[in-house]
């Protein structure tokens, strides 16, 4: 592209330095995490795993992890499926019920999390949800629905309605047309927006510490405690272990989208 | 054939879901705000009268403007070198961007209490070179700077969406017609960024209106923000009634935010990334 004006060298720097800044925690987090200190440091003095050791041997982050990944891929499931069917009716709706459909599906979004927190903290309680398997996979569903709406709405406006209109005229059924023909063709946009709700239950915090307390203790609860009572380079390595993880997601969805387009 | 009813039953779960299980909740905190602990005003008279929430309320919005202004400028600068650079460079930057946006906000923050602290790499080089120690965390600078980090990647997403529409025979043709590449920049291609550059600061306000895990960090109690002071209301002194009333300007804040975003961008823009 033509640019107003090419890179000079102060801004070249501006902009190294800004990426710099960015990268910066990830270079630090993985580092210490190896260090053979038992207090935070850099490793100068040679490599060591005895932080991993140490995290493998603790039944406590053994629980946590399990309770994240099994909260996670359920309020996934739950959020995939409700946030697909929603993008799919929203597109075809021609009403209020559409557009009421899509200002709703921005709202988690908009509203501040610890708002979201004391709402549901609330009714969880008056439910009998609080501290509870399902009231956590509930309100993670609720956070990452939107992001599944989202993405299946784009890939929907990417399709010509006259594929699925074509499908109906030929013979098949109004739900064999959503499932056989309509699904296939947004399945990228899908997969995007479940890896996207995963990653928004494996990572929430705030709501999750206002609706639980002894029973439920996620991943990122155990971290919140470990970084406010007692910090100590185990918590380097389970925040690496987490940045492989979401790299790992990343790659996963480029993958797929570049297999796709 | 009619498929309408079809197609709002498929909507239904996600009414149900966001209307009844989230919307009604919300509505509640409100109700809250006006019930408790008796009918009326009276919540709303005491945190207006309350020095202390003034405090924190005037923290909340110099953070938050300050961070918005430098997230934007650095994400400007970024978008910018991102939409100048070669494919392959494209795809590093593009990487140094995502890996921390797709990393917990929580281990951003916990980095950046090794990174500000007193025996950090920063304020090693710092001594190193004979100055003494900066301090970095546990006030203003060092939440700003986690929040700043946070969200240079929205803004610069946002701001990026934007200048991939500007068609460059514009930036040629100024060119071509005798302008300089400054006033090129500053007179023909800043002006076609503006709708981006209102779209990443819309999201990256919000946004930074409803932190509440870096400035509990990296604050350490002495930077009190509004996400912390309503979940202390909440969770330590149960003072639903000041908590909920807190929690109902804030998201009103948010909202009129966003209205007013929603005059002279499209909403779509904003929350796409």
């Amino acid at each position: 592209m033509t640019m107003p004006f090419r890179y000079s060298l102060p801004f070249y720097i501006a902009a190294w330095s800004a990426l710099l800044f960015l990268m910066a925690p990830i270079f630090v987090v993985i580092p210490v995490s190896l260090t053979p200190t038992s207090f935070l440091s850099f490793p100068t003095e040679g490599f060591s795993f005895r932080h991993y050791q140490q995290l493998f041997q603790d039944p406590a982050w053994y629980r946590s992890m399990g309770q994240s990944v099994v909260i996670g891929l359920c309020s996934t499931v739950l959020a995939t499926i409700i946030g697909t069917a929603a993008a799919i009716g929203a597109s075809r709706l021609s009403n209020t019920l559409a557009m009421t459909t899509r200002v709703l599906a921005l709202l988690p979004l908009i509203v501040p999390p610890v708002v979201s927190a004391l709402a549901l903290y609330r009714s969880w309680v008056l439910l009998g949800l609080f501290d509870s398997w399902a009231g956590t996979i509930l309100a993670h569903a609720i956070l990452s629905v939107p992001y599944v709406f989202i993405t299946a709405s784009a890939a929907l406006s990417r399709l010509d309605p006259s594929i699925a209109m074509a499908a109906r005229n030929l013979g098949a059924g109004w739900a064999r047309t959503q499932l056989q023909v309509v699904l296939p063709n947004i399945r990228s946009g899908v997969f995007a927006g479940a890896v996207f709700a995963f990653i928004t239950s494996w990572d929430e915090l705030v709501v999750t510490l206002f609706i639980t307390s002894r029973g439920i203790f996620t991943l990122p609860r155990r971290m919140w405690d470990g970084i406010r009572e007692n910090i100590s380079p185990t918590i380097a390595a389970v925040a690496t272990i987490l940045i492989l993880f979401s790299l790992l997601l990343l790659l996963a969805m480029r993958f797929i989208r570049g297999r796709d387009a | 054939m009619n498929d309408q009813p079809r197609f709002a039953a498929l909507v239904a779960p996600m009414l149900i879901l966001l209307g009844l299980v989230y919307l009604v909740p919300l509505f509640g905190v409100l109700l809250i705000s006006v019930t408790e602990p008796q009918p009326g005003l009276g919540n709303y008279a005491n945190v207006l009268q309350s020095p202390a929430i003034g405090r924190v309320a005037l923290t909340t919005a110099r953070i938050c403007g300050i961070t918005t202004i430098l997230s934007v400028v650095i994400g400007y600068v970024l978008a910018y070198a991102y939409v100048s650079a070669s494919a392959g460079m494209r795809r590093m930057m593009m990487l140094f961007i995502l890996v921390p946006l797709w990393t917990s906000v929580l281990i951003r923050t916990f980095a950046w209490l090794m990174i500000l602290g007193d025996n950090g790499p920063v304020n090693g080089v710092v001594q190193s070179m004979g100055f003494d120690r900066l301090a970095m965390m546990h006030n203003e600078l060092g939440v700003v700077i986690g929040m700043t980090h946070y969200l240079v990647p929205y803004a610069m997403l946002t701001i990026l969406a934007g200048m991939a529409g500007i068609d460059e025979r514009l930036t040629m043709a100024s060119r071509g017609l005798g302008a300089g590449p400054v006033m090129t920049f500053l007179k023909v291609y800043f002006p076609l960024t503006l709708p981006g550059v209102f779209a990443g600061t819309v999201l990256v306000l919000v946004l930074a209106l409803g932190f509440y895990v870096t400035p509990i960090i990296l604050g350490g109690g002495r930077v009190v923000m509004m996400g912390e002071y309503i979940s202390t209301q909440i969770l330590l002194i149960s003072r639903w009634g000041i908590g909920s009333v807190l929690a109902t300007l804030l998201m009103l804040v948010v909202l009129l935010t966003i209205a007013a975003a929603a005059r002279a961008v499209d909403l779509r823009r904003i929350f796409t990334v």
